[in-house]
């Protein structure tokens, strides 16, 4: 790692310093990041980093740790209604898991200089977003099911090349979530398969919600090129490594084949393979309806922001009383409140 | 094998499963999501083991109505705040503890299950002792709840050493232990032993025998429904 350690703040305005002297720093800084981004090294908590670069990883990182924990609720939503024992337990385990990435996207995030309880409080004010797949309802027991194969198997297709992204921990929490994502996107797609091959009302359950799901899982990689604001920004510091469009093109090859191994169809009349591109072209996507969701409009999004807020506000005394016994018996107050 | 004994063992572990799976997306805290499912699992996997002993796990968990199941009523007590939740684990897992720690000396034929639940079991008892530390000797307010959680659930404490046909134990010994395992427990947290009885006259040892509080039959409408819908389909 060859890139400038600057202290815990790596901010200018250093107090005494005249300004050219910050500025001939400032572009001395950012050469060195620059080279280091361009040599594909990591960059790590304490290097040097753009404001910019440090805001825009605030903004991505914040927003997939709230993807993972508003993301809770939908298959939360089915976990007592399991239809059995072994669906039960692989549903469980896969919320846990999603609180556990949650866990760990938001520590990479404090290495940025904000903290959990900061971003927190930004999700419960609808101030920082987060994946608008998880404004859609689970209607039916295959929702589940196909949460895991297509909406886990976009987040897959998102997330596999941010293992390789410029900032380390990020692409340290990323290569420890794929790991766990792809386990229960497989799960998934199998729980499919068992209602595909079931009775004739589990098949049509299993299409009715493959129906639902494809194109918002299409929407997963956000807007077309044209229409990304921080695509060329994010690829020029190697935070995204493909454009929206390219990982979705990606995400419509790998399904494609899958759907027909699984006996389903896709909701798509203009989906066909192209043999001159070597890819399947698809449909034109309703970007009213992604706009729309992302907005606050979508089937679930109040009520998905509600329950978060009721949790956090519910749990609150909860908090209160682990602080103050932790005050109480780490000896910073000796005094007993209670 | 004796089947009686796997039915109440079994049913314990599946419906305090159900009950903390409810929790999901609810918690506190994020790590209170994970904690909380880890241990809903953690009893999911024995109820599997032990409802397997006694039949079809599925058709036992999702087809049998509620007279059947012979879970004691603690378990089956809603949720309520996280106290009640944080009480409800106390009181059981302490119970679980003693219960399995004696099944794993023995040869019988829950001895190797046992033998692997008393240490998940260890990992459930820590986090609600703990739990009641924090929560009795927090802030006012949390003490009151917990108060109020553990005085609330106390009815419920005595069915745990009603005997259960086939499991050979020293009921006595285990109340005893447990008592005094809980009695410390309360006492380190600034919390007072509740005083009213451990059973009522109405409903001695009344889950193991099928006889059960209100909710259960709701819940059971929630966790059957949509197997009961699709009668022999396979998932």
């Amino acid at each position: 790692m060859t890139a400038v350690t600057a202290g815990t703040t790596g901010t200018t305005g250093t107090p005494g310093v005249s300004d050219a002297a910050v500025a001939a720093t400032q572009a001395a800084y950012e050469a060195v990041f620059d080279a280091a981004v361009a040599a594909d090294e990591r960059i790590e908590p304490r290097d040097w980093m753009p404001e910019a670069y440090r805001a825009s990883l605030v903004r991505q990182i914040a927003q997939h740790a709230h993807s993972e924990i508003i993301g809770m609720q939908p298959e939360a939503n089915w976990i007592t209604r399991a239809p059995s024992l072994r669906r039960k337990a692989i549903l469980i385990a896969k919320v846990q898991d999603e609180a556990g990435h949650g866990l760990y996207l938001y520590s990479a995030a404090e290495t940025l200089g904000t903290s959990r309880d900061e971003l927190l409080d930004k999700l419960h004010a609808g101030r920082q977003k987060y994946s608008s797949i998880f404004n859609y309802p689970t209607l039916t027991w295959a929702d589940v099911g196909a949460i895991g194969w297509l909406v886990d198997g976009a987040a897959i297709t998102n997330q596999v090349p941010l293992c390789r992204c410029s900032y380390g921990p990020y692409a340290r929490a990323m290569v420890r979530v794929c790991k766990e994502e792809s386990f229960h996107q497989r799960q998934g797609y199998e729980a499919l398969l068992a209602l595909s091959n079931g009775t004739e009302a589990q098949h049509a359950m299993a299409q009715d919600a493959v129906d639902r799901w494809w194109w918002p899982s299409l929407m997963m990689f956000g807007p077309p090129d044209d229409e990304s604001t921080h695509t060329a920004q994010a690829m020029a510091w190697k935070i995204k490594r493909h454009t929206n469009d390219e990982l979705r093109q990606r995400f419509v090859d790998i399904a494609v084949p899958q759907a027909e191994a699984l006996g389903l169809t896709l909701p798509d009349p203009d989906l066909r393979w192209n043999e001159e591109r070597g890819h399947y072209d698809f449909g034109p996507i309703d970007w009213t309806e992604f706009w729309d969701v992302l907005k606050g409009n979508g089937p679930c999004n109040d009520q998905r922001l509600s329950t978060r807020r009721q949790a956090h506000e519910d749990g609150a005394w909860v908090r209160e009383a682990a602080a103050a016994y932790a005050e109480k018996h780490t000896g910073k107050h000796g005094e007993a409140q209670a | 094998m004796p089947t009686a004994a796997a039915l109440a063992l079994g049913d314990d572990a599946l419906v305090l499963s159900h009950r903390l799976g409810e929790w999901a997306g609810s918690a506190p805290v994020l790590e209170e999501e994970v904690a909380l499912a880890n241990i809903a699992l953690d009893l999911l996997g024995q109820a599997r083991v032990l409802l397997s002993l006694a039949g079809d796990e599925d058709e036992l968990a999702y087809l049998r109505e509620e007279r059947s199941f012979r879970n004691t009523q603690l378990v089956e007590q809603p949720n309520g705040d996280f106290a009640h939740t944080i009480a409800r684990q106390l009181y059981f897992s302490t119970y679980q503890r003693l219960l399995y720690g004696q099944l794993a000396t023995g040869d019988g034929p829950f001895a190797g299950l046992a033998a692997k639940a008393v240490k998940e079991i260890a990992y459930h008892q820590d986090h609600a002792e703990h739990w009641t530390l924090r929560l009795g000797d927090g802030t006012p307010e949390s003490h009151e709840r917990m108060q109020r959680a553990c005085d609330a659930l106390w009815r419920y404490t005595g069915e745990l050493f009603q005997p259960v046909e086939g499991l050979d134990l020293d009921h006595a010994a285990m109340e005893s232990a447990w008592l005094d395992s809980v009695t410390a427990v309360l006492g380190k947290a600034t919390l007072t032993v509740p005083t009213g009885p451990r059973t009522g006259a109405w409903a001695a040892g009344a889950g193991r025998q099928g006889l059960h509080t209100e909710s259960f039959g709701r819940m059971l409408a929630e966790m059957q429904h949509l197997h009961r819908s699709h009668p022999g389909a396979t998932w």
